[in-house]
């Protein structure tokens, strides 16, 4: 039974990493065949670094996941402890309802609506052009939302109220105890939010589809208009380094994690 | 731990390297340039180009970086966005959320955004290499006045074959419905010339207004559709260059550089005629940088921009510092260039009417949802 | 005056005023483009000519739902292994399943191409054998390899989550009260998993029936989705309208099961994401 089950994550996991595997070798081919290996090289990972375009929408990229994450971090977690002050029970469902609808639909209805509405403010104020940076970032950070809200909303429900009523009573202005009692207790539900809305953000394809313009291209729209036009290895090449640069990523994350976890247990 | 960074770290090494080292290697070649590109007031914008894919030398394989070179004389900043179909383009520049400053479409569309008052008239007095076009290319019929484009490239559509696959040279496009050949045909996947095939066969007018003719058509491209591998745009050059497919019709000039990736393949003007088309530069009504547009047209036209252009892109070019340059190693090239008895029959898209062209649209939709 | 720090509606106004203009508006902008023409009239024909997608629709909701059911196979007894092993190696395996979806799913879907061709790595593979060329790609079965393969994840992600929360000691009571494995796993385990499984069907299941982009390339733009339909008609077909009412159709459907689906998960979160 153990070497069956074995067995069988195994051959999920080969399911799961066979095209990247497909992808991290063709990503070192001499020639320009995404399907025929004919020796290796690493030329595509020097017309890679030399292509502006790309290295601008990486640039793109990371300025949209920032700044998206971070507005939609700070809005969600104030809403959040808003929201949690509802008297009335109807309004609470109504706006968390609300928070549900991006998570709910569809990225392509998602990216259509807000294209509508950007398309729809640009012609009222009459606007050479209505789609780029702004209209993406606007869709980012809506798209953020819910998952910030989602996950700082569990932690404060588990927090003491009387905490910052105390605070209050030892003489801290409301907008210090929030800062002192409330976002220490909530941090890690406000790390969780960041974190998913910052890689929601990065991997983010159909949304930015619609609601971007040629000013302003993210990777995973150079990457659709790459694969619409003749496929060179030079995209394998990116893919395999951002893969790679995850793989690091996660592996620090986890090792720090693992050391704090020592060392709490220590404490 | 310690060993990942320092595998990460030799990695970025490596690669750091190798850049340094193709950068070694960069000729820069010293442009003779006849127009005037001195433009302080320009530098730093921007200027929004929007291309069909694969349709500029990019600098890959030793080309000149024409984009980069221009970048480099103006200092204008060049933001390329691809498009893979004339419909594509259109919807992007009606639906009115985004500006280009500059883009490429073909005839019965330029005539249909003329029409539609979504094109602006070009400054000549910028674009002073004008005359090098061809006179055989100027006065036509979606711009009679020449005031809206400059053309780009010409071209004409004809039916690739893999030679290993097909036994015959094939003269005819009825070659697409033949059941032999079931599972290797690709076909366009744009409605304009996906018809255009079977009005051909069928005997039709390619601008015909009748429904029934449209009606004829449509129901040949669902009689068609069993034996289609895949609808393509430019997915063709990966697939006829790795040989997963016998037929493809699609553009001349694009055989050109997929034969020099696979010598299996081979080219043929069908004998019922093919569809000919002129590819021009317009600029939009709604274009920002409108100085930098009619600059980057003369670029375009400036006898080295247009002859490593000619070059990498392999279609024929309307320029005639290009055809009459002596260096021009496709001068000789019968596909684009086709002596006079060998000219197809060759027809023209002209932009129909709105009715017409929601009525194909919905057919198309048909089609492919079949 | 109590709660002055914590939990002060006022303070959630900015949100309410975001979401109201960014969420809510878009949806009544696509509401009222489902019920004009291109001129801004009043019209039904959009509507009407939803008619002629039927079919459409219920291919997509049949391809969405053969690959959802095909996750849920294989994912509930990987999360039932996953769980049985060593924790540390579960949280490394939970790291595993993860990775691939940090990758950009357009390079996922894409590199099936150069498995699956008809000169790919498989029928090269085959040839060599002497058997093929299979028709592998360009065919619904790809459609849904590619479904399955980029929305797996969701599926054992949420189906692990709830398992390994499971307590071992109901199990082991329910053995002391005589239960084999088989009842142990219906009567159990099954039942107290449903949140997590109806939370990966919905993951899955949307995702898959919307896209647009894995029925493009691994389809060869012949086994269209309604998702396909949808782009094309603000993409190419310029047709902003009709584009409107096939995705105001599809919001509806998917926000339909969803709820349908919430109502299962017997818990006041709804989804666990």
């Amino acid at each position: 039974m153990k070497t069956l089950s074995r067995l069988y994550i195994a051959l999920i996991l080969i399911f799961l990493y066979a095209p990247l595997a497909v992808m991290v070798i063709f990503s070192f081919n001499a020639s320009n065949s995404t399907s025929l290996f004919a020796g290796f090289s690493l030329r595509w990972y020097a017309e890679l670094f030399e292509s502006e375009a790309t290295l601008s929408a990486l640039k793109n990229t990371f300025i949209l996941a920032v700044l998206s994450s971070v507005i939609a971090t700070v809005l969600g977690t104030v809403a959040a402890v808003g929201i949690l002050g509802y008297k009335r029970k109807w309004t609470k469902s109504a706006v968390m309802s609300a928070t549900n609808i991006p998570m709910m639909n569809p990225d392509i209805v998602t990216g259509v609506s807000m294209m509508l509405l950007f398309v729809f403010i640009g012609k009222f104020l009459s606007l050479k052009t209505s789609l780029g940076f702004t209209t993406v970032l606007i869709a980012h950070i809506t798209f953020n939302l819910p998952y910030v809200i989602l996950s700082v909303m569990p932690k404060l429900r588990q927090m003491d109220f009387h905490l910052p009523e105390a605070a209050a009573d030892l003489g801290c202005t409301p907008f210090k105890a929030f800062f002192k009692v409330v976002l220490p207790n909530i941090s890690s539900g406000i790390v969780t939010g960041f974190i998913m809305a910052f890689t929601l953000s990065l991997d983010d394809f159909v949304i930015s589809y619609f609601t971007t313009g040629p000013d302003f291209q993210t990777l995973p729209i150079l990457i659709y208009t790459m694969t619409k036009k003749r496929v060179t290895p030079d995209m394998y090449a990116l893919s395999s380094l951002i893969f790679l640069s995850v793989l690091v990523l996660l592996i620090l994350f986890n090792v720090s994690q693992s050391k704090s976890n020592k060392r709490s247990h220590k404490n | 731990m310690k060993k990942i960074v320092a595998l990460f770290l030799t990695v970025c090494l490596v690669l750091s390297l190798s850049t340094m080292l193709s950068g070694c290697g960069y000729e820069y070649k010293e442009l003779n340039l006849k127009g005037n590109y001195d433009v302080p007031h320009l530098k730093g914008t921007t200027l929004n180009f929007y291309n069909w894919g694969e349709y500029m030398s990019d600098g890959s394989e030793g080309s000149m970086n024409v984009v980069k070179e221009f970048e480099k004389l103006t200092g204008i900043k060049v933001n390329n966005s691809y498009f893979d179909s004339n419909e594509t383009m259109y919807a992007q520049i009606k639906g009115e959320g985004v500006a280009y400053d500059l883009i490429i479409p073909s005839d019965y569309m330029i005539e249909r955004l003329k029409n539609e008052d979504l094109l602006q008239p070009l400054d000549y007095s910028k674009i002073t290499n004008y005359d090098l076009i061809d006179s055989k290319y100027k006065d036509l019929f979606f711009d009679p006045e020449n005031k809206f484009s400059v053309p780009y490239n010409v071209g004409m559509v004809g039916l690739i074959y893999n030679s290993t696959m097909v036994d015959e040279r094939p003269d005819s496009w009825n070659i697409m419905w033949d059941k032999k050949y079931e599972g290797n045909i690709l076909t366009f996947n744009n409605p304009r010339d996906a018809f255009s095939l079977a009005q051909i066969v069928l005997g039709q007018d390619l601008n015909t207004k009748t429904k029934e003719d449209w009606d004829a058509t449509a129901n040949k491209l669902i009689e068609q559709k069993p034996l289609i591998q895949s609808y393509v745009m430019d997915e063709v050059f990966n697939k006829m260059e790795m040989g997963e497919a016998a037929i493809a019709p699609y553009y001349a000039g694009d055989f050109l550089t997929m034969k020099e990736n696979n010598p299996d393949l081979e080219f043929v003007y069908p004998k019922e005629g093919v569809n000919i088309f002129v590819d021009s530069m317009c600029i939009p009504k709604n274009a920002q940088n409108v100085e930098a547009a009619n600059l980057f047209i003369n670029f375009l036209l400036e006898p080295d921009v247009a002859l490593s252009n000619a070059e990498y892109i392999c279609y024929a070019s309307p320029n005639t510092s290009v055809i009459n340059n002596e260096n021009y190693s496709l001068k000789d090239e019968k596909i684009l260039y086709p002596d006079e008895e060998d000219m197809p029959i060759t027809q023209y898209f002209h932009d129909m009417d709105s009715q017409t062209r929601a009525y194909y649209d919905e057919l198309w939709q048909k089609v492919k949802l079949h | 005056m109590k709660k002055a720090s914590i939990g002060n509606p006022f303070i959630s106004s900015p949100y309410v005023v975001w979401s109201a203009i960014f969420i809510i508006v878009p949806l009544l902008m696509v509401a009222y483009y489902s019920f004009t023409d291109a001129n801004g009239n009043f019209t039904f024909s959009n509507i009407a000519a939803l008619a002629n997608y039927k079919e459409i629709f219920l291919t997509s909701i049949g391809y969405a739902a053969v690959a959802t059911l095909i996750s849920l196979l294989i994912a509930y007894p990987l999360a039932y292994f996953m769980t049985k092993t060593k924790l540390s190696t579960q949280g490394t395996l939970m790291m595993l399943v993860m990775l691939p979806m940090w990758m950009n799913f357009l390079i996922r879907t894409y590199s099936w191409i150069t498995i699956l061709a008809n000169t790919g790595l498989i029928n090269t593979f085959l040839g060599k054998l002497g058997i093929g060329p299979l028709q592998l790609i360009n065919t619904p079965a790809a459609v849904i390899l590619g479904m399955i393969y980029n929305y797996l994840p969701y599926m054992i992600l949420p189906i692990y989550s709830v398992m390994s929360k499971l307590d071992n000691s109901l199990l082991e009571a329910a053995g002391d009260l005589g239960s084999n494995a088989l009842s142990k796993l219906s009567r159990v385990i099954l039942p107290l998993s449903m949140p997590g499984v109806i939370s990966g069907i919905t993951m899955v299941f949307v995702p898959s029936v919307s896209t647009f982009y894995i029925s493009q390339k691994l389809g060869g733009g012949k086994n269209m989705l309604i998702g396909d339909v949808i782009e094309m008609q603000f993409q190419s077909s310029y047709n902003y309208n009709l584009g409107a009412a096939l995705s105001l159709v599809l919001m509806v459907l998917i926000l339909i099961c969803v709820a349908v689906m919430n109502r299962f998960a017997d818990d006041d979160g709804g989804v666990i994401i």
